[in-house]
């Protein structure tokens, strides 16, 4: 398991049912998972919409770890924490996941 | 606003700025709606987008947002400069924004609900940006193979088509062609404005490109197939079909450049805006009394486009200079200009437009054809037929004079198709050779000639040094004056 600190961003394009539910399942996965070595910065892309060109985003919300690298991406109100961790590298992909 | 739009019987159109499509069309794309352009790989689907945008940018100051699903900024500025198109300079001044949109199934990981919010900001973003009037979307089926829940973006696709419609979005949305649906992803349900169809066939190893107008909501629309050319000057649709016998009929008349000829026809020569044909066997001079038109038409201060289908442009002028013709002095002053192709280069249909485009360019008052009879080589008689009628046409509405020249081999084969394309001609002049003793001696002679009283005599001919020069009329004492044809004509004229 990967001891770096984790550099998360999270877009969201204002304050929509499935930004909140994924904020706040990012922030219970974080807690659980990643205690003391993650930051998260949330990014509005209503309030930014410039932003969204630099890391290719299209679905929202997108969850972009930007460190360690490489860059990963999870799209969707990250309601599958299985699938998630997953994605974030921190637990291994199941054979025909 | 929405006054405005009800008391509009008529759909807005928004011209595309395509030389023919707008014709095809009547007028352009649906203003404000979205179109759908199919097509297989490499039919030219991107090119047509992108024309859009560019005409749209520069010529009807409508800026243009390409949101690209396909190929970077960079490669795609690199794609389209083969064509005059400067995507880097519409940038810089504003008037078109690329966004390369990239989606890496590889990195993504998908986990619950999610939409396409982030792409629509992005695309308004860059639409308030410039201004835009005009998008394209190529090709945002592509997202199809970067996210996995093909329900989502079915819904979110529905919704960027509407949401482009709400803001009076002139927009292009690019599709591959689908085995069992018109496109891949069945696009051709969101999209029910408009839909073109472009076509890449390779038949006998000559390719021919055509675009056809499936669907044309609240227009009317040309329904056939059109072939298009693509080529370093953009897209060229041909709207071969929808031409029309109305062209008018000019009473001025213009000198063949030899006043033998001219004596034959009534002493005036060619009607202006009509079409000879001047065939014969190998070696009779056809090329060289061609020539002789183009001198005389280009000492007139009139524009000529040759085109050459044997020889290069380089050959034809030194032989016509040790026959006593100048041509390389009008090439100069820029009246004449040539163009050299092999007619197995490509199929019937694009040499037609060819023809067209450089006519469009040069705009000639005399067009030569030299030896139409070489096309046969890439069709049958009856598709050389159809073609030359449209080229006849075309220059006919444009009040071009037309010269073609044809070879006749033996006495059969070509002689049939001779007689096909013979009909569409308005003057016939035959050039053959004769065996006089030790001699061969060339003849020429005027078939017919519409429209105008003309002579019956065969007269003798002879190459001097200074060109062509016809023996007087041998009959009749009435006209022809033997002190004209005495004279070498290439030196007469102005």
């Amino acid at each position: 398991m990967p001891s770096d600190k984790f550099e998360l961003r999270l877009y969201v394009a204002g304050q929509t049912p499935k930004a909140v539910r994924a904020f706040a399942n990012l922030r219970k996965i974080c807690d659980e998972h990643l205690s003391g070595r993650y930051s998260i910065e949330v990014v509005d892309l209503v309030e930014n919409p410039a932003l969204g060109r630099g890391d290719q985003i299209l679905a929202l919300p997108t969850l972009v770890r930007r460190l360690p690298t490489p860059i990963k991406k999870i799209i969707g109100d990250l309601s599958n924490t299985e699938r998630v961790l997953v994605g974030l590298d921190l637990r291994p992909r199941k054979a025909g996941a | 606003m929405s006054t405005k739009s009800l008391d509009k019987s008529q759909i807005g159109k928004a011209p595309t700025g395509i030389s023919g499509l707008d014709e095809i069309t009547f007028g352009g794309l649906p203003a404000g709606r979205p179109t759908l352009v199919a097509g297989g790989p490499g039919s030219g689907k991107t090119l047509l987008g992108v024309s859009f945008l560019v005409n749209g940018a520069q010529t009807f100051s409508e800026p243009g947002v390409l949101l690209s699903f396909e190929e970077n900024a960079e490669d795609l500025a690199q794609d389209v400069r083969s064509l005059g198109y400067d995507l880097d300079k519409l940038v810089e001044q504003k008037k078109l924004l690329v966004d390369y949109v990239h989606v890496d199934r590889a990195e993504i990981e998908e986990t619950g609900e999610y939409d396409l919010e982030g792409l629509f900001v992005r695309l308004d973003h860059a639409i308030k940006q410039i201004g835009a009037k005009r998008v394209m979307l190529d090709t945002i089926e592509t997202l199809f193979g970067g996210l996995n829940d093909a329900g989502i973006l079915r819904a979110e696709l529905r919704r960027l088509f509407r949401w482009l419609r709400d803001r009076k979005i002139t927009t292009i949305v690019t599709a591959e062609r689908g085995e069992q649906t018109f496109t891949r992803q069945g696009l051709e349900e969101y999209i029910t404005d408009a839909v073109v169809s472009l076509d890449h066939r390779v038949h006998e190893q000559i390719s021919t490109r055509r675009i056809r107008v499936v669907k044309y909501r609240g227009s009317t629309h040309g329904t056939n197939e059109y072939p298009f050319l693509i080529d370093r000057d953009g897209i060229t649709v041909l709207p071969v079909t929808s031409l029309l016998l109305e062209h008018a009929a000019p009473d001025a008349r213009v000198s063949s450049g030899l006043p033998a000829i001219d004596e034959m026809l009534g002493d005036k020569g060619f009607y202006r805006g009509s079409t000879v044909l001047l065939s014969g066997t190998a070696g009779t001079g056809k090329t060289t009394l061609s020539a002789h038109f183009v001198d005389a038409a280009c000492r007139r201060g009139e524009k000529c486009l040759y085109f050459l289908f044997e020889e290069s442009p380089q050959q034809m002028v030194r032989n016509m200079r040790s026959a006593g013709i100048d041509l390389s002095r009008w090439i100069s002053k820029g009246l004449l200009q040539f163009h050299a192709d092999r007619p197995s280069r490509h199929g019937l249909e694009t040499h037609l437009l060819e023809m067209h485009h450089a006519v469009e360019v040069f705009e000639p008052d005399v067009v030569v054809m030299d030896p139409i009879t070489n096309l046969l080589a890439v069709g049958t008689s009856l598709d050389v037929r159809s073609m030359l009628t449209r080229v006849i046409d075309y220059l006919k509405s444009r009040g071009i004079t037309a010269m073609f020249t044809s070879l006749t081999t033996s006495e059969q084969s070509l002689e049939r198709t001779e007689t096909l394309i013979s009909s569409l001609m308005d003057t016939w002049v035959l050039v053959a050779t004769q065996l006089e003793g030790r001699r061969r001696n060339r003849q020429i002679y005027v078939l017919k000639s519409r429209g105008m009283p003309h002579s019956d005599e065969v007269r003798n001919f002879r190459f001097s040094p200074h060109g062509i020069e016809i023996e007087p009329a041998q009959r009749d004492g009435d006209r022809a004056p033997a002190r004209k044809q005495r004279r070498p004509n290439a030196r007469k004229g102005k």
